[in-house]
């Protein structure tokens, strides 16, 4: 037990060609992991910035320029090249054909192509930010981003090449998804994550190419002045803002749906029950995903849109808040009569549950026609898309990362250390974020550079709060580096879990995942019938050494 | 006056204000109740149901109940559209704009607003506006979008170059209330600000004979006064340093290269066609971005902002 495999997907082959031709999804993943964590600690580090400007107001030691060029990259970069890519293309490239009993994805050379395009994506957008900035926000709002100098044009462009890496991932698990299952498993004996990873790779294909289109439009009216955007030449820049949501909402299911999808797999691996209400959490998946498509109009309440339509797009907002609501009571509901175990992915579970909460009731007060023109554009909205992206999206995507990681390395982290920095993210989180509704409300308007000295206060509170969780991921970072050489071995199934990729493979697992084919006879989590033997090496006693 | 204000709302100075918060509160409440049901009972779960003994061992808890989970998606569901009936009922009333509102016209550019009242002068920086009246701001904008946003009043509309928009408010109290530009438009966005004045019937009155009859101003000082007003400040320095557009000291009677190689003596007519038609002749090293200031400064205006200019040696 305590030896690594001979020989696993890390080390067979060897050579750095091995690497970049690669068609293992497994390697793609793990490459894909790679680029996200660079792009999010980048990320970070700038967002990090502007809470030490913003900790008093007028300028501290950057410009106004140079904020607007730092909030719009923050976002851009948050977006785009991380949180879109982070558990679709990472954690659901390497688990979604394990968990399926699959040997590979369905189309193994578009999987590696789509992480070059997303790389190509990714070096144009770091060129723009080196050849002239972009301060337009990271929703390129027409017409000042017609209008503006700088390097508008190359992010717009990246963001037209990185949306082709999302639509190849999508196709991609979607032909997976439906051809590639194990012997025996039906639909609703798929575990729920590949049931969330599906309903994003659906958004992700229909959605991407609005935003590709869009991205095009943008380019030509900037480069030959089509006037379909610019008023000058008689185009309707509310037109703009239509296109653009109409990807960018369905993109925030492409960001949270994954992130659902990892929680339905920590809470029933954690409390050792099948997830309460399995099918209604599966269906949930995709309602959301097709109601997404239809709620684009409650960005743009203050927009000039009719009254007429922002009385519709009220309502349907308002019906896409009751499969998020089923999904969290059944998460709840899956801890009943569990044997919990509280390790560091089922922390993070947990700190989800709270998160994601209070985002999706702080979005009720932003479907609300009346209250929205209140909040809209200002810090409440920024805490809201926070607590649903970070308290959702990148909290469940840091439990996925502490529960595969032993399977991804075959090593244990410091279990000390990631409560530690557990800890300091959720305190830090919320730190920096409650002080941000309450400001919010009092009417400090999103974007700001300088501020009244009425909101000082909750601006200095916040950026205390920014610095403790920045604390806390680099501690993630020292430990998770540490542990991939000298972490204890996990074994096979370290979190006794019920799904192939723990119960049929090693850690890390062998370069064609299985060493026979995987045969689905059972339900989702048969936790109730069968014991999936732990191998944790916290765990052991001497006995099992 | 200022008791309306909560840790979570600033005070209530409009009409509405009190409706929008008593909807706010509601959506709040319900809120609270839902994430202390969701955060107490994953608590009590988390505890009562911890693993005792070894990790792998059989568990034989419920796996769904129908019942159970019509119940969540039913309740839910009837809460929200109660608050989706409410929200638009409040929604409808501040869009239906009185009959006998008085209309001023608002104009937002990179970075400040105008406007305009009635009796056909204009002020800038400053919206003043009598009390217990319907007002009605008609907007529109020069350049690119912004948002006109009164947090004491709880109204925000967006400000577009090609169409209007138009919000409503009544203030119920006399007092100064904060205006903020809330969609980004920009470097200085977060200085485009304004105040609303709100006085009393009289004192409106007495404000609005006082502007149309500025004769005992000299000129050089209404100039003084229009170039912080209007913004210019924005994009021209006063001391020399480089802005968005070139400074104001020492340019009056100098000579100045433009874009287009051209050399053209900084004088009376020069000043003018600059703020009428500003993108004409763009003295070189600086970008074509200043809007016309068309219809919004008067002949006089201008005269003023000459003299001004005059004094900046």
């Amino acid at each position: 037990m305590n030896t690594l495999p001979y020989k696993t997907y890390l080390n067979s082959p060897t050579g750095i060609k091995s690497w970049l031709l690669t068609k293992d999804h497994k390697r793609i993943g793990l490459m894909y992991l790679m680029a996200i964590s660079l792009f999010f600690l980048v990320g970070g580090a700038l967002a990090l910035v502007m809470r030490l400007e913003l900790f008093s107001p007028g300028e501290q030691f950057i410009s106004a320029q140079t904020y607007n060029q730092l909030f719009t990259l923050h976002g851009a970069i948050m977006i785009f090249l991380f949180i879109i890519p982070s558990i679709p293309a990472a954690l659901g490239n390497f688990i979604l054909p394990m968990q399926l009993g699959a040997v590979d994805v369905a189309f193994p050379r578009l999987n590696l192509a789509s992480w070059y395009v997303y790389v190509v994506g990714a070096i144009m957008a770091l060129g723009a930010i080196v050849i002239g900035g972009v301060d337009t926000g990271w929703t390129f709002y027409t017409p000042y981003s017609v209008q503006t100098k700088g390097a508008i044009t190359l992010i717009v462009m990246a963001v037209f090449v990185l949306g082709f890496s999302s639509i190849f991932t999508g196709l991609n698990f979607i032909a997976t998804v439906h051809k590639m299952r194990a012997p025996g498993m039906t639909w609703f004996k798929m575990p729920l994550f590949c049931w969330g990873i599906y309903a994003t790779a659906i958004i992700q294909v229909l959605a991407t190419p609005v935003l590709a289109i869009t991205a095009l439009l943008l380019v030509l009216e900037r480069g030959v002045g089509i006037g379909i955007f610019d008023p000058k030449m008689g185009g309707d820049p509310v037109l703009f803002q239509h296109f653009f949501w109409f990807y960018s909402h369905p993109a925030v299911y492409i960001m949270i749906l994954p992130g659902m999808a990892i929680i339905s797999e920590l809470m029933a691996t954690f409390s050792r029950k099948p997830v309460f209400g399995y099918k209604a959490v599966a269906y949930s998946s995709l309602a959301i995903a097709l109601l997404s498509f239809v709620v684009w109009g409650h960005h743009m309440f203050t927009s000039g849109q009719s009254e007429l339509s922002a009385m519709i797009f009220s309502f349907l907002t308002f019906s896409v808040a009751i499969p998020s609501a089923v999904k969290v009571f059944n998460w709840m509901s899956t801890m009943y009569r569990g044997s919990i175990s509280f390790d560091v992915p089922m922390l993070y579970a947990l700190a989800f549950l709270f998160l994601f909460t209070i985002g999706g009731l702080t979005g009720l007060f932003l479907g609300t026609l009346a209250v929205d023109l209140h909040l809209h554009d200002t810090y409440f909205i920024v805490a809201h898309f926070h607590y649903t992206m970070m308290g959702g999206t990148v909290i469940a995507f840091l439990g996925g990362l502490h529960y595969w990681w032993p399977k991804i390395w075959g090593r244990m982290y410091s279990e000390k250390w990631a409560r530690i920095s557990w800890a300091l993210v959720f305190i830090g989180f919320n730190a920096t974020f409650i002080p941000q509704f309450i400001m919010g409300s009092q009417g400090m308007p999103r974007r700001y550079f300088n501020y009244l000295d009425q909101y000082q206060p909750m601006h200095a509170f916040s950026s205390v709060g920014a610095y403790i969780l920045g604390l806390g991921f680099l501690i993630m970072v020292v430990y998770l580096w540490h542990s991939v050489k000298n972490g204890p071995i996990a074994g096979s199934n370290p979190w006794g879990a019920s799904t192939f990729e723990w119960t049929h493979s090693t850690s890390p697992p062998d370069p064609h995942n299985f060493k026979e084919q995987p045969v689905c006879d059972h339900e989702p989590y048969p936790y109730a019938t069968t014991i999936f033997k732990s191998t944790n090496p916290y765990e052991m006693d001497d006995s099992d050494k | 006056m200022d008791t309306t204000a909560t840790i979570w709302m600033p005070q209530q100075a409009s009409t509405i204000a009190s409706e929008v918060d008593a909807l706010f509160y509601f959506v709040y409440w319900i809120s609270i109740f839902f994430l202390a049901v969701i955060t107490f009972g994953t608590i009590y779960f988390a505890v009562k149901y911890r693993r005792k003994g070894k990790r792998d061992q059989l568990t034989s808890g419920p796996h769904g109940h129908t019942g159970l989970e019509l119940t969540w998606s039913v309740i839910p569901t009837l809460i929200v559209l109660v608050m989706f009936a409410w929200g638009f009922q409040v929604y409808l009333k501040m869009n239906v704009i009185p009959k006998d509102a008085l209309e001023i016209k608002v104009t937002g550019y990179q970075w400040a607003w105008i406007f305009d009242y009635p009796e056909g002068f204009n002020t800038g920086g400053e919206l003043v506006v009598p009390v217990n009246k319907p007002v009605k701001l008609l907007m529109s904008s020069l350049d690119v979008l912004h948002s006109f946003y009164v947090p004491a009043f709880r109204v925000k509309m967006d400000v577009l170059p090609n169409r209007y928009t138009s919000i409503w408010f009544e203030a119920m109290y006399e007092g100064e209330f904060q205006v903020f530009c809330t969609e980004y438009c920009g470097k200085s966005h977060s200085d485009m600000l304004a105040m609303v004045k709100v006085v009393s019937q009289t004192d409106y009155e007495k404000w609005l004979e006082k502007q149309s009859d500025d004769s005992g101003t000299p000129p050089a000082e209404k100039g003084k006064k229009l170039f912080t007003s209007r913004a210019c400040n924005t994009c021209h320095s006063t001391d020399g340093s480089k802005s968005v557009g070139p400074t104001w000291q020492g340019t009056f009677g100098s000579t100045e290269v433009m874009a287009s190689g051209e050399k053209i003596t900084v004088d009376e007519n020069y000043v003018r066609e600059s703020i009428l038609n500003p993108n004409a002749k763009v003295v070189k090293g600086f970008q074509p971005v200043m809007p016309t200031f068309q219809g919004i400064l008067s002949d006089k205006d201008i005269d003023a902002l000459v003299a001004y200019m005059k004094t900046l040696k």
